[in-house]
């Protein structure tokens, strides 16, 4: 899995709140069967109008190499199961989400994916959202995010938290259970 | 001791090793429904790394969000809105075949949309966990099973193993005192929760359906309830089974052959007269009026009768603009160009049949165009077997074949930009239906009454012709 320990990176900043996974990728464009590719498809409808034409929009900020953290509006990513979703984000450039809430399925989608979200209260949001286009430093090692004088603490599931860190595979720790499973079903009648 | 929660008894039945600080639980899955669009990827990383499906018994496929609901052409072609959607499906097709999974394909009788199959197949059972890469999943805690939708790395983490890491929710009951009134459905329900709720009030807990309202509830509109669940931020609804639960699981074909003794089991799950919830809420069902929503979220919900709610802050207002709409207009007023009844959250029987009784005898008005899609085949072909085909098509109405359809709009099926849809689906999301498209959700009743009036309308205005 794609590790995740440290990033400094500018904000780009989007007040809009409960942005839904469909916002994030709209559907039509989920009829792919691969993981990657999907960066021109991220908030598609908000960066171009039904006949192509740019549209002007602050998402249109993201830069990996500069911007790389958004800073979002209350329960980002709600809706829609759709990995999709944090795969686009990843692929537009956005290493980390900033907000007060996030969608379950999508929160935990973006934490398989080297994509950070990070919670934060009410007012260290609406400091970010006044000034967009702040240096800032997103710390998991430590679990807090650095700015101007500001030292803000996150806090991340811890197993998700070693699997970024380590940048190792949930998938393999879940194999090694395989002979617990095998005994749960068979103690259970559900053996095949 | 403390009693325990219908939740909790679930949990605990499928817990294969309990979650600890540096852990999450590992819970066993009962039930793992796939479709093309979430399982091609999890099949790719089952592929990279020589892994086998462990339990393909337990695992069902359909073909739901892509499909065409037109027939074929006169040479067997399916009109498929793209060749990539086309690809998807005979993707799934070589993944079902090369892991020995079980695909309800678009000639089985038993095919439909993935939250209507696994219940009519019987395959739902109470007390299990039944995961899905759809976040609709929450329709099968109706059953009293444990259902929740999940992303694609987990469809691989379930595909190989069986379980799935989860860490335990907290639970929030949703109790109706007293019971609804005549011409409001589950679906209305549903939408008064939300509004109560708000988009994010039911994130991080399992919602327990409770009361005389629920339990008045047939199969059908218990699982348009639960259905609902995740657009309050809830991975999972859940209502106690009881008797109209196993008479309706009673002879399907994947229910337990050891019958009584799964009865006996499934009646130990409800929630303990002094468990506790970490939250609690209480709706007046007598109050609730037939509900639509106004804006782009599925909470922005009011009765029918009411005025368009003024817009409060930025993001309020940025969707009255979407939706073309002023503060303290009539909800009546507004106009509607077209109406789509299904999804898995109204695709069932019993929505055919309220919109047939809305429709017998009458026209949809000349300026809507109404696609009627039942959920799944079976639906289908009780629609057919009742007549109700025969109704829509007099009244005006497309009948299609089953599938997702104008819900997602991934096939084809989906409208124009600016217009107004009334659609009896889950999502009113900003360009769900279509891009600039503005959704309204309301019951098949309220859906089907818009139709007939060609505007916003109160089901309970119209008058049924036997």
């Amino acid at each position: 899995m794609k590790p995740f320990g440290q990033v400094t990176s500018k904000t780009v900043a989007v007040p809009t709140t409960n942005v839904d996974t469909d916002q994030i990728i709209p559907a039509r464009f989920l009829t792919t069967t691969d993981r990657d590719g999907l960066g021109d498809a991220a908030f598609r409808d908000w960066r171009f109008d039904q006949d192509g034409n740019s549209l002007d929009h602050p998402i249109n900020a993201i830069n990996p190499d500069t911007h790389a953290i958004l800073v979002a509006g209350d329960n980002f990513g709600c809706g829609s199961s759709r990995e999709h979703a944090a795969w686009a984000l990843d692929a537009f450039g956005v290493r980390a989400v900033i907000s007060t809430s996030f969608g379950d399925i999508f929160k935990s989608n973006a934490l398989k994916n080297g994509l950070l979200p990070v919670e934060v209260d009410e007012a260290t949001l609406d400091l970010l959202m006044k000034e967009p286009n702040r240096e800032l430093t997103i710390d998991l090692e430590e679990e807090e995010i650095r700015f101007g004088n500001h030292v803000v603490a996150f806090a991340t599931e811890p197993f998700a938290r070693r699997c970024l860190l380590q940048g190792s595979d949930p998938l393999t720790v879940l194999l090694d259970a395989v002979p617990d499973i095998e005994t749960f079903e068979r103690e259970h009648g559900r053996a095949s | 001791m403390t009693g325990k929660t219908l939740f909790e008894k679930v949990w605990e039945r499928n817990l294969v090793r309990d979650e600890a600080p540096d852990s999450p639980a590992i819970l066993h899955v009962g039930l793992h429904l796939i479709h093309e669009v979430t399982s091609p990827q999890a099949f790719q990383v089952l592929a990279e790394r020589g892994l086998k499906v462990r339990r393909p018994d337990l695992t069902l496929a359909t073909i739901d969000h892509s499909v065409p609901t037109l027939p074929a052409d006169t040479e067997g072609r399916l009109p498929y809105a793209t060749p990539a959607a086309e690809n998807q499906v005979a993707t799934l097709r070589t993944n079902c075949s090369v892991h020995g999974i079980e695909l309800l394909d678009l000639d089985d009788p038993r095919r439909g949309i993935v939250h209507m199959v696994g219940p009519e197949l019987g395959r739902t059972h109470p007390g299990s966990v039944v995961v899905c890469g759809d976040s609709h999943t929450s329709t099968h805690g109706a059953f009293g099973a444990l259902a929740f939708g999940i992303g694609t790395t987990e469809v691989g983490h379930v595909l190989a193993s069986q379980a799935l890491f989860q860490r335990k929710p907290k639970t929030l009951r949703v109790m109706f005192k007293g019971e609804t009134a005549p011409g409001v459905t589950a679906k209305d329900m549903a939408l008064a929760v939300i509004a109560r709720l708000g988009m994010d009030g039911g994130t991080g807990y399992v919602l327990e359906y409770a009361g005389d309202a629920v339990r008045a509830l047939s199969m059908e509109g218990r699982m348009t309830l639960c259905n609902l669940s995740i657009e309050a931020g809830a991975r999972a609804g859940m209502v106690a089974p009881d008797e109209t639960t196993f008479d309706y699981l009673r002879g399907r074909p994947g229910v337990p052959d050891d019958w009584q003794a799964a009865v006996a089991s499934w009646s130990e799950l409800y929630s303990d007269h002094d468990a506790a919830f970490d939250h609690e809420i209480t709706i007046d069902a007598a109050a609730i009026a037939p509900m639509v929503t106004y804006g782009v979220s599925p909470h922005e919900a009011v009765p029918v009768t009411a005025q368009v709610p003024d817009a409060t802050d930025a993001n309020a207002s940025a969707a009255l603009d979407y939706m073309g709409l002023a503060g303290g207009a009539d909800l009546s007023a507004i106009a509607v160009n077209r109406v789509f009844v299904g999804s898995c959250t109204n695709g069932r029987i019993e929505d055919m049949r309220q919109v047939a009784d809305l429709l017998r005898g009458k026209r949809v008005a000349d300026h809507v165009r109404m696609l009627v899609v039942p959920g799944s085949a079976a639906v289908k072909q009780q629609a057919e077997d009742e007549g109700l085909d025969k109704i829509f098509l007099q009244a005006g109405a497309e009948w299609r074949e089953p599938g997702c359809s104008m819900c997602i709009a991934m096939n084809g099926d989906k409208g124009d930009p600016g217009e107004v849809v009334v659609s009896t689906s889950n999502r009113n999301f900003r360009g769900r239906q279509g891009e600039g498209v503005r959704t309204i959700l309301a019951s098949p009743s309220t859906a089907a009454a818009s139709a007939v009036v060609g505007r916003l309308a109160d089901p309970r205005s119209i008058e049924v012709t036997a």
